[in-house]
């Protein structure tokens, strides 16, 4: 990697980028959603509960599973565009 | 044929399936025992893990804890979920591009000291040996129900069956095993919850069914179950929290340890290639997410089963009398986990919650005060019999639910044996070990691990979940932080990661024993396990994530203090940066 030492670096904050904006979904839906802002979203009926409850028990772990593949979809283009991935 | 034979019918199956694969796939070289020769393929490996990862503690206590706790529990679900977020972005890749065999060797090379290896096998071990307790603990309720044996006798059951395969398999051998064990339990856990949703809201599937109408009442299921439990004192199921920070402490606890536990992690370094070990967490994620969208609906179902059971003609009306009970109280009765005692003398069972709230209402109705008390780690396991589902159903369970113990016991004496064989005595005491020699020694710290487990597992210090919860708290203080500032950092050097463990690893230790008995021997804690004692409302459970924080600070603090890392340090972080060149897991 030596020679390309500018787009290693252009690559690991492509990186950070990622993992930054998918933590913040991810903190979310569980922190957010789920524990904190549950109050907020108290008054949106959902199936003899609110939304938040939803998100306590199933909707969380609904995302989490999206925010992986998106991830692994998305660092995988991000390899090949900086030309890092594996044979 | 009767119960206890469909019973040694499914149990006894399902374990010479699992042996029959662990002798086939003997493993051959230390490389294929430890990573099944990196040839696993990223779908096959999620199952793995998800085997691996799903404990007594998902599959038999969790859903109990909830039904317990309602809506306050949901920390389990998401704690033990939303670790795969983090393992797949800030660990997992990373240290397959590194390319070894264990945790501590990461982190021996990256802070370029045996000291901080030697570390890394402490919190380790001390992470995984409390982990195995909350295995055995759980593997010693499901056995002495099903082979109606006392739960001594049942946790050396599950001690020597553990024992033969993962002693005979190593990894090669786990990893198939462990996609069988995921198949079995998986079955297991839905087939008897898809039945109740049926007979209770008509939805097949249990996660819609969870907020579907329940059919008898013509009222959203939670609906109906919290009207029932709140006329008799409990907690509304729903109901939001008080303590709010504990409840994100705990969920972050859970979350950070799933990703700093050394079972799961060394499972990334069986895939081929950097992209794989993404995809892997994702596809773990994915059979995990199967069960654990599942367990909320048999949490509240059971919870309602079992509450109108009771009470056949609704919470106002008289609980059934003890002669009458259902035939599934009788026999959890001998197993000591359910107990009833007639405190009014009325023949009947009252069942409700003695709070101060409700003590008018109980004496009106001359009630002398709760009569039965139902073990949480048993709903699960119960569940088939208090809906009145088929004996298969119950053997199955009986299947599944040591599959999920077992599985799990066997993959952490495979991370706690690789560490002491691979990290203590190849890597410090004697490097010139034959490869033979580190088999035997990997052999004999497995079996010296399952002792010491089965001894404490006699005496869990909590429910299975809470046992395990305990493990996870100690990976997140000790080995996450390590792990994850030798990925993003360059600056934190040996002196930093030694004393941030240390740190992590100490107040957390400490934060327990205190609570919890120190080495949770019984009786020896200082201070009683209840809230107005725990730090800021923080619980013992909870205290991990602080640990990490503990850690973090002091790394950094000690760090910046003393000097860089060397130049050759800071090119290898550089070089696990990037996914180029990454060849199989390999040794020295």
């Amino acid at each position: 990697m030596s020679g390309h030492s500018y787009d290693a670096e252009k690559y690991w904050k492509a990186n950070l980028r990622l993992i930054f904006g998918s933590l913040i979904v991810w903190a979310l839906v569980s922190y957010g959603f789920a524990i904190l802002l549950r109050p907020l979203l108290a008054g949106i009926e959902f199936g003899g509960t609110d939304l938040g409850f939803w998100f306590a028990q199933q909707g969380s772990i609904l995302t989490f599973i999206a925010l992986i593949f998106f991830y692994a979809w998305r660092m995988n283009r991000i390899d090949e565009q900086f030309g890092v991935h594996e044979e | 044929m009767s119960q206890f034979a469909i019973n040694l019918l499914f149990v006894g199956g399902s374990f010479l399936l699992y042996i029959g694969i662990a002798i086939w796939a003997k493993a051959g070289t230390t490389s294929d025992f430890y990573v099944a020769g990196g040839g696993v393929h990223p779908v096959t490996n999620g199952m793995a893990i998800g085997a691996d990862w799903m404990s007594a503690a998902s599959f038999i206590s969790m859903a109990g804890l909830i039904a317990a706790g309602g809506y306050a529990n949901s920390t389990f679900l998401m704690g033990w979920t939303g670790g795969y977020v983090l393992l797949a972005m800030l660990l997992a890749p990373y240290l397959r591009k590194f390319g070894k065999f264990t945790v501590p060797e990461f982190i021996g090379d990256r802070f370029y000291s045996k000291q901080a290896r030697l570390v890394a096998v402490v919190c380790l071990i001390v992470a995984s040996v409390t982990y195995v307790i909350g295995q055995m603990a759980g593997a010693g309720v499901a056995f002495s129900r099903f082979l109606e044996v006392d739960a001594t006798m049942g946790l050396i059951i599950a001690a020597v069956v553990v024992f033969i395969y993962a002693v005979l398999g190593g990894m090669k051998g786990i990893t198939y095993t462990q996609v069988a064990q995921y198949c079995v339990l998986i079955i297991a856990y839905t087939i008897p919850a898809v039945f109740i949703s049926l007979q209770l809201t008509g939805n097949p599937l249990p996660p819609l069914g969870l907020f579907s109408t329940h059919i008898e009442s013509g009222v959203p299921l939670l609906e109906r179950l919290d009207q029932i439990i709140t006329e008799l004192g409990f907690r509304d199921y729903t109901d939001d929290v008080d303590n709010k920070l504990n409840m994100v402490l705990f969920t972050l606890s859970l979350m950070i340890g799933t990703a700093g536990l050394p079972h799961v992690i060394i499972r990334f370094f069986t895939v081929p290639k950097v992209a794989d070990a993404r995809w892997s967490a994702g596809w773990a994620l994915v059979f995990i997410a199967l069960l654990y969208l599942t367990a909320p609906a048999v949490a509240s179902m059971a919870r309602l089963n079992l509450m109108t059971t009771i009470y056949p003609e609704g919470p106002a009306a008289q609980p059934i009398e003890y002669d009458n009970r259902p035939a599934w109280m009788a026999t959890w009765e001998e197993t000591g986990l359910i107990t009833y005692e007639d405190k009014n003398s009325d023949g009947r069972i009252q069942l409700y919650n003695e709070s101060e709230a409700f003590a008018p209402e109980a004496e009106s109705r001359g009630w002398n005060g709760n009569e039965l008390v139902v073990n949480n780690d048993i709903l699960v396991l119960a569940n088939p019999e208090i809906a009145n589902l088929p004996g298969w159903v119950i053997g199955l369970i009986a299947a599944g639910g040591l599959a999920a113990a077992l599985s799990t016991a066997a993959g952490l004496l495979l991370a706690i044996s690789s560490a002491v064989s691979h990290d203590l005595i190849k890597g410090a005491i004697n490097p010139k070990i034959t490869e033979k020699g580190e088999l035997k020694a990997a052999r004999i710290s497995m079996a010296v691990a399952i002792v010491v487990a089965t001894y404490l597992g006699a005496n869990p210090p909590g429910f299975a979940a809470q046992v395990v919860a305990l493990a996870f708290g100690i990976a997140a203080a000790s080995l996450f932080p390590a792990l994850m500032m030798g990925i993003f950092s360059k600056r934190v050097n040996n002196k930093g990661a030694v004393a941030g463990m240390l740190a992590g690893l100490g107040s957390t230790l400490v934060y327990i024993f205190i609570f919890l008995g120190w080495f949770f021997i019984p009786g020896t804690n200082n201070l009683a396990n209840t809230p107005d004692n725990w730090l800021l409302g923080i619980s013992p459970l909870s205290f991990g994530a602080v640990g990490a924080l503990i850690n973090f600070a002091v790394a950094f603090a000690v760090s910046h203090a003393t000097e860089e890392p060397p130049v050759e340090i800071q090119e290898l972080v550089e070089s696990v940066r990037y996914p180029r060149g990454a060849g199989s897991a390999h040794d020295h």
